[in-house]
């Protein structure tokens, strides 16, 4: 690996007495950037200063991923020292240094692997070279080990105590990673380095931010599609501890010198709204997808081959329709943020997914240059895609620019729920023809979504292996609004789509798993059109699963089987399901996931065992109905959330490979609700179409 | 007119609504922020603490209610954090996004005191009352029997 010499600078700081290094891994800003005066700074993701403190900073959001865990394990790795001896800090937004401050999309390994290994390799072979040079040796005959460097005659020295001397050795062109097989954190389990803090209540989250002279403030929101046009605040006001009711673009927010006090006071306000057009409910929703499925105003994602006339020559043909409604993110921890909007200066700070374009809009919605904003990085309750959408810093940011005052907004459990960017609802249908030997030959996919954007996944298996294929979306536009939710549109399309291919397989008379690897088979060997997966590791988890399921040779046990593709990383499952006074239980689920590399597998198993549960609980209880533009319920008394009585068994086994790792935030949700409802068939006979099943 | 309550074995003296949650006089008079809020009625368990060492919820309990009563908070079981049920928790790398946990964790140690050695279907239907949005149950359930184990030593 090359670092170019002009992409970075050498900084130095001789009030410290310690050499900063500024470092442009990113090639973003070129030699105009410099990391921070910070003593032992030696790149954007470690520092290490002369009394042997080894800082490793982790840029990205930490919303329960484990990436504030995950990022130091490599960096840590690389530059071989122990993981006793790092601590671990979260760094704020800062755009000049890192790039993809971003949780979402299941894809921060994928995207800085490498550089957080050049971060921790570089910086080894720096302190190699400072010990070398010291000791008056070549470097290759020096080793490191647990934070020292060790040389050929038994010499041993800390990083800490070659730390001034290191920083003055020019950054190397070319430095080498270690062997996988030399890993000593990476692939163990590393424990959350937020543990202590959680486990003993400190205040890390965004519900938990104090300012000096702070206000809180709650904001009443309009039902979908309808206008303020006007409100009463008079006996609002007149509450004890309420400071301010203002209103802006159709919302009216109550600023209070307490939570409680602006609870109650609110019970005071009457608005009243109108609209221009007539508010949605559960039933215009159910009449755009009649139209959409009807219509021939659609977009045309994929056409391979005449499926037209392939499925009028089919011997079968399958059809099915599948539904899924608008759902909540519900994160534990309800939206909030805090802005302080200065003449001069604005302070963000709180959970959001997505710092940067916080700072963009802001900056936009204020007028104000970016570079004036700074955005604090708090820990989230969760977030599951609801903090992409960073409404709520804007809202806080308006808020705070009006009153002049430093402003943490809070939302209640109903504002949360009831206040949009919710999972799309979408209509799926689906059709498959069948020849006489039981090939699938024509393969057809509409998806009519509202507010969804394109809700198909045009490229993804079984697509590859059918020579004639139609895949067409229709966006209906609405107004309720929406965002993306953990694993967009494929948390609904994994399912839909597996309990189809469960429905051909019967009808085809071929076993679920077979008629999957049969399918991978021709994809191998003749693809059809542009494929976004690798067929090799795609059958490679369904056969461990098969084998880890122990997959139909469970006499008595009802098992159901499901794979999907998803954010680079494929996961098959098997769940299975016995039938107790007459009704199905969900018992366990054996998950195979290739996520390539696992970093911390205690985080990984986290990851795939949260995320099947997540997809279980979602599929089995949420819904969320609108009415006149407003939506019940509005709390997990009616809105039923999957308890811990609730889980079947899951074991999560990971393919290990030692490719370059992959997204895990999201992979294991999509083949959740079909391994699930397979497996329920397989015991009762009974499909599901819809969400939520119950 | 003043109310004292007792948190955390100490005295302290709050000029508010006597109708205020527990939760909220916590959270915006106390200084406490460890106790989380997540539903506001009663439902998720996010604001589980301990009165005279019973679990409650803090978001429906008005602090008129609590009179001379002891509040034990997330941050009153050990703030060292060696209890054994916040050990297991550490151990067993229990938290996501860890907003839930102090609930979980003030519910475990109360179920725990009333049962030192709970089965696993007690353990099961203890934990029930909390919710988890990450879906940490799992490891949630055999942290509870690991501090068992410990609570036995």
């Amino acid at each position: 690996m090359k670092t170019s010499r002009r992409n970075f600078i050498q900084q130095t700081a001789l009030l410290t007495s310690v050499f900063t290094l500024g470092f442009d891994w990113f090639e973003s800003k070129g030699a105009a950037m410099a990391i921070s005066n910070e003593p032992g700074r030696f790149n954007a993701f470690l520092s290490i200063d002369s009394t042997g403190k080894i800082r490793l900073y982790s840029p990205n959001p930490e919303i329960g991923q484990g990436i504030k865990t995950a990022f130091p394990v490599v960096v840590a790795e690389e530059l071989d020292v122990d993981w006793k001896q790092v601590e671990v800090l979260q760094a704020n937004l800062d755009t000049q240094n890192f790039e993809r401050q971003v949780t979402g999309g299941s894809g921060a390994l994928k995207h800085s692997w490498e550089r957080l290994r050049k971060a921790g390799a570089t910086v080894r072979q720096m302190m190699m070279q400072a010990a070398a040079n010291q000791w008056k040796v070549d470097v290759s005959t020096c080793k490191t080990s647990k934070g020292f460097v060790l040389g050929p005659s038994g010499q041993k020295a800390s990083y800490g105590s070659l730390a001034t001397e290191a920083a003055k050795i020019p950054v190397p062109s070319t430095v080498t990673y270690k062997d996988r097989k030399d890993y000593k954190i990476i692939g163990t389990r590393v424990r959350g380095v937020d543990n202590q803090a959680i486990v003993t209540g400190k205040p890390v989250f965004g519900i938990d931010v104090r300012k000096p002279d702070m206000v809180f403030a709650q904001i009443v929101r309009p039902p979908f599609g309808a206008t303020l046009k006007s409100f009463s605040a008079d006996d609002v006001k007149k509450m004890p501890g309420i400071i301010d009711v203002v209103s802006f673009k159709n919302k009216v927010a109550i600023v209070g010198k307490s939570t409680y006090e602006i609870m109650q006071a609110r019970q005071n306000l009457t608005c009243s709204y109108g609209s221009d057009a007539p508010l949605e409910s559960n039933e215009t929703h159910q009449a755009w997808f009649d139209a959409g499925m009807k219509s021939d105003k659609v977009t045309v994602q994929r056409k391979d081959g005449d499926f037209a006339k392939a499925i009028s020559e089919a011997t079968k043909v399958i059809e099915a329709t599948y539904e899924c409604p608008f759902i909540s993110h519900s994160p534990m921890e309800p939206m909030n943020f805090f802005a302080d909007v200065k003449p001069a200066s604005v302070l963000l700070a709180g959970p959001t997914q997505v710092p940067q374009p916080a700072q963009k809009a802001v900056a936009t919605l204020l007028g104000v240059p970016e570079n004036t904003i700074q955005v604090e990085l708090s820990k989230m309750g969760g977030g599951f895609g609801r903090r992409l959408s960073n409404d709520f810093a804007l809202e806080a940011a308006e808020l705070s620019s009006i009153i002049k005052k430093p402003v943490l907004v809070m939302w209640t459990r109903e504002d949360d729920m009831g206040g949009g960017t919710y999972r799309p609802a979408v209509r799926y249908h689906f059709k498959a023809g069948i020849d006489a030997k039981g090939n699938i030959t024509a393969f057809y996919l509409r998806g009519v979504g509202l507010n969804a954007g394109n809700s198909t996944r045009q490229d993804n298996f079984p697509v590859g292996a059918i020579d004639h294929v139609l895949i067409e979306s229709v966006d209906q536009k609405s107004a309720v609004t929406t965002g993306p939710w953990r694993a967009p549109i494929t948390n609904f399309l994994g399912f839909a789509e597996q309990a189809f291919l469960d429905e051909v397989a019967e009808a085809a008379g071929k076993d679920p798993i077979q008629l999957r690897l049969d399918l991978l088979a021709r994809v191998k060997s003749n693809p059809v059109g542009k494929i976004t997966y690798e067929p090799d590791r795609f059958a490679e988890v369904i056969r461990q699963v098969a084998e880890k399921s122990q997959w139909k040779k469970k006499p008595g046990v009802h098992q159901g089987f499901s794979v999907y593709y998803s954010h680079f990383s494929y996961v098959a499952q098997v769940a299975e399901v016995q039938v107790k006074n007459g009704k199905p239980q969900v018992k366990q689920v054996t998950a195979v996931t290739d996520c390539g590399e696992v970093i911390n597998l205690s985080g990984a198993e986290n990851q795939v065992k949260g995320a099947i549960i997540d997809g279980m609980g979602h599929a089995m209880f949420a819904k969320l109905n609108i009415q006149a533009g407003v939506t019940s319920p509005t709390n997990f008394n009616a809105y039923r959330m999957i308890r811990g009585n609730e889980v079947p068994k899951i074991d999560a086994y990971f393919v290990d490979n030692g490719i370059s790792p992959t997204g895990l935030g999201e992979p294991a949700l999509p083949p959740t609700g079909g391994s699930i409802a397979n497996a329920i068939y397989a015991a009762t006979k009974k499909r599901f179409y819809k969400q939520p099943f119950y | 007119m003043a109310i004292t309550l007792t948190i955390n074995r100490k005295k302290v003296s709050l000029d508010i609504d006597s109708n205020t949650p527990l939760l909220w006089a916590l959270r915006d008079h106390v200084g406490l922020l460890g106790t989380k809020f997540g539903c506001g009625i009663a439902q998720c368990g996010a604001c589980t603490v301990w009165v005279n060492g019973e679990p409650m919820r803090s978001c429906v309990l008005p602090i008129s209610a609590v009179g001379n009563a002891q509040i034990t908070t997330i941050e009153g079981l050990d703030p060292a954090g060696k209890h054994p049920v916040q050990e297991a928790w550490d151990e067993l790398d229990v938290p996501q996004c860890g907003y839930c946990q102090a609930g979980q964790i003030m519910t475990a140690a109360a179920l725990l005191k009333k049962n030192p050695h709970p089965s696993k279907q007690e353990i099961v239907d203890g934990m029930a009352g909390n919710i988890c949005r990450c879906g940490t149950y799992h490891r949630i359930q055999e942290a509870v029997a690991l501090a068992s184990k410990k609570v036995k030593k």
